[in-house]
């Protein structure tokens, strides 16, 4: 237990770091160990195919673009855009009232029964295989089809523009 | 767990990391000699016999020489940099299976750190965070020739994990399991059930696409568009100097060692070897299977640097072309094949 609260500790530590860091390159890099806390937490978890494949997707590979992206958009002080008065009034205002809206929403919830699991080896390779493709195919049919849909779009919007022609 | 299994264990990270900087250090030996063989040199021949010291030499200087950090580098990142690289070369040797398990004094010894169920994967997360190190230094250096080869490596290490990924699907349903101890097991001998029971023979197109893409992930040329000088001085280690650009050097070898041993594991059988079932006693049996591994690896390193001084470099675009349009097609063909195959022939 005492290791869940260390790492859930580190977790939020790293994620308010992500968000007070001046350089955004440095926000990714806090990001990166954030979510290497959360690969901590899978495994404490006994699911290991999930830590494993949060390891690679949102750490090996999500993040990379993430970097790459902001390594090739110039972020100055002097690009950053300056906000109007009213705007940032605004975004107090909101950001205040979504606060209200958390804590009275934190106040109403009762305590659930904790989910006690019939396997608890069932974050194994093997096992989560056999229930995704009895219990839950079409869901999980449904979600393969949305990511291929969105990447179908993703390629559309690309080779829409012809004449600027990317070379990759 | 018992005090000694403990010890054992720490006995044998130990023993492999050693291993793993020992080949290294001699690679960079080799690929000298091998390239001077290949211009019709001689090499480096005047530390030691046949040059043989000239790794402790190169270390020795590099340690030894002043050590620069730009004035306008992140300084903290900048340090970060090499240190991951060399942690994530080294890190991947634990899941691999050096050898069967050995006996002595009644007590079972095995030649694989960890045995973790979904070792390739873990293998495969590895790989994808070895590209941090480069990104990260080449980032920090605040020089856009440095940032430039950053930029290129990510690049090019998101998109040939894709097609590595895909190439492993197709073995994974010939093995059935993650497990690399598990892999190496069903390979065992040379020949099983009228078929050569290695798994090259059962993939050799994912075999093929298997190692085009780990040259590409260890910025091996022909893809080593990261560090090309033609075009950008030094790549993303321009700005270093002494140990750190030693580190990034390193591991390169430590990455191309540590992929050789993947690939023998994955596809040539990892420790078994022809007519392992007449030697009788399991420990020799065991230590020949470590020399065998060991064989594979080297004919593996072998090939790197024989490609390195054959083929010359990828122009950018023709390597995303060879990525994207030729080798994840290939895969995905390949898993589909697999599966035809499989339903129709088993």
């Amino acid at each position: 237990m005492s290791t869940f609260y260390f790492i859930a500790f580190l977790s939020i530590f790293f994620s308010i770091l992500v968000i007070s860091a001046k350089n955004p390159v440095h926000s990714i890099l806090y990001l990166v160990l954030t979510f290497f806390t959360f690969t901590i937490h899978y495994i404490l978890l006994n699911a290991q195919f999930l830590a494993v494949v949060n390891f690679i997707v949102y750490m090996g590979a999500i993040l990379v673009l993430f970097l790459y992206t902001l390594m090739l958009i110039n972020l100055n002080k002097e690009a950053e855009p300056v906000k109007p008065f009213m705007v940032k009034i605004a975004a107090v205002f909101g950001g205040g009232i979504l606060a209200v809206a958390l804590v009275s929403s934190l106040k109403l919830l009762g305590v659930s029964d904790p989910v006690v699991l019939k396997n608890p080896d069932l974050g194994l390779v093997k096992n989560l295989g056999k229930v995704l493709f009895n219990e839950f195919l079409l869901p999980f049919e449904i979600s393969s089809v949305l990511l291929l849909s969105a990447m179908v779009g993703a390629v559309l919007l690309a080779t829409k523009e012809k004449e600027t022609k990317a070379t990759f | 767990m018992e005090l000694i299994d403990l010890l054992i264990k720490i006995a044998l990270i130990i023993v492999i990391f050693v291993i793993s900087l020992v080949v290294a250090m001699y690679s960079t030996y080799a690929e000298r000699k091998i390239a001077a063989f290949f211009q019709d040199r001689v090499g480096p021949n005047r530390a030691g016999p046949w040059g043989i010291l000239q790794p402790l030499a190169d270390g020795g200087k590099m340690f030894l020489k002043e050590e620069i950090i730009p004035t306008n580098a992140t300084s903290f990142l900048f340090i970060v940099g090499p240190s991951l690289a060399i942690l994530t070369a080294c890190i991947g040797s634990a899941v691999i299976p050096w050898g069967q398990n050995l006996e002595i004094g009644g007590r079972v010894i095995p030649l694989q750190v960890t045995d973790i169920n979904v070792g390739i994967l873990y293998i495969f997360g590895v790989v994808s965070l070895g590209v941090y190190g480069i990104m990260i230094g080449g980032w920090a250096s605040n020089n856009k020739y440095s940032l430039l080869g950053a930029i290129r490596a990510a690049s090019q290490n998101i998109s040939y994990e894709i097609s590595m990924g895909l190439s492993i699907i197709a073995l994974l349903m010939v093995t059935g399991t993650l497990s690399l101890g598990e892999i190496a097991k069903q390979q065992h001998g040379f020949w099983a059930d009228g078929y050569f029971s290695w798994n090259v023979f059962k993939q050799p197109l994912g075999f093929l696409l298997f190692i085009v893409c780990a040259f590409a992930e260890t910025n091996r040329s022909p893809f080593d568009l990261p560090e090309c000088e033609t075009e950008l001085v030094g790549g993303y280690h321009t700005e270093y100097s002494s140990m750190k650009l030693g580190f990034y050097l390193f591991a390169e070898y430590i990455n191309m060692f540590i992929s050789s041993a993947v690939m023998a594991t994955l596809y040539f059988g990892g420790y078994n070897f022809p007519f392992m079932d007449l030697i009788h006693s399991p420990n020799l049996v065991a230590i020949l299977g470590v020399v065998a591994l060991f064989i594979k690896i080297f004919m593996f390193i072998f090939f790197f640097m024989w490609v390195r001084w054959t083929i010359p470099r990828f122009r950018y675009d023709q390597l995303m072309d060879l990525g994207w349009k030729t080798l994840i097609p290939l895969a995905i063909a390949n898993i589909v094949l697999t599966g035809i195959f499989m339903t129709f022939f088993k």
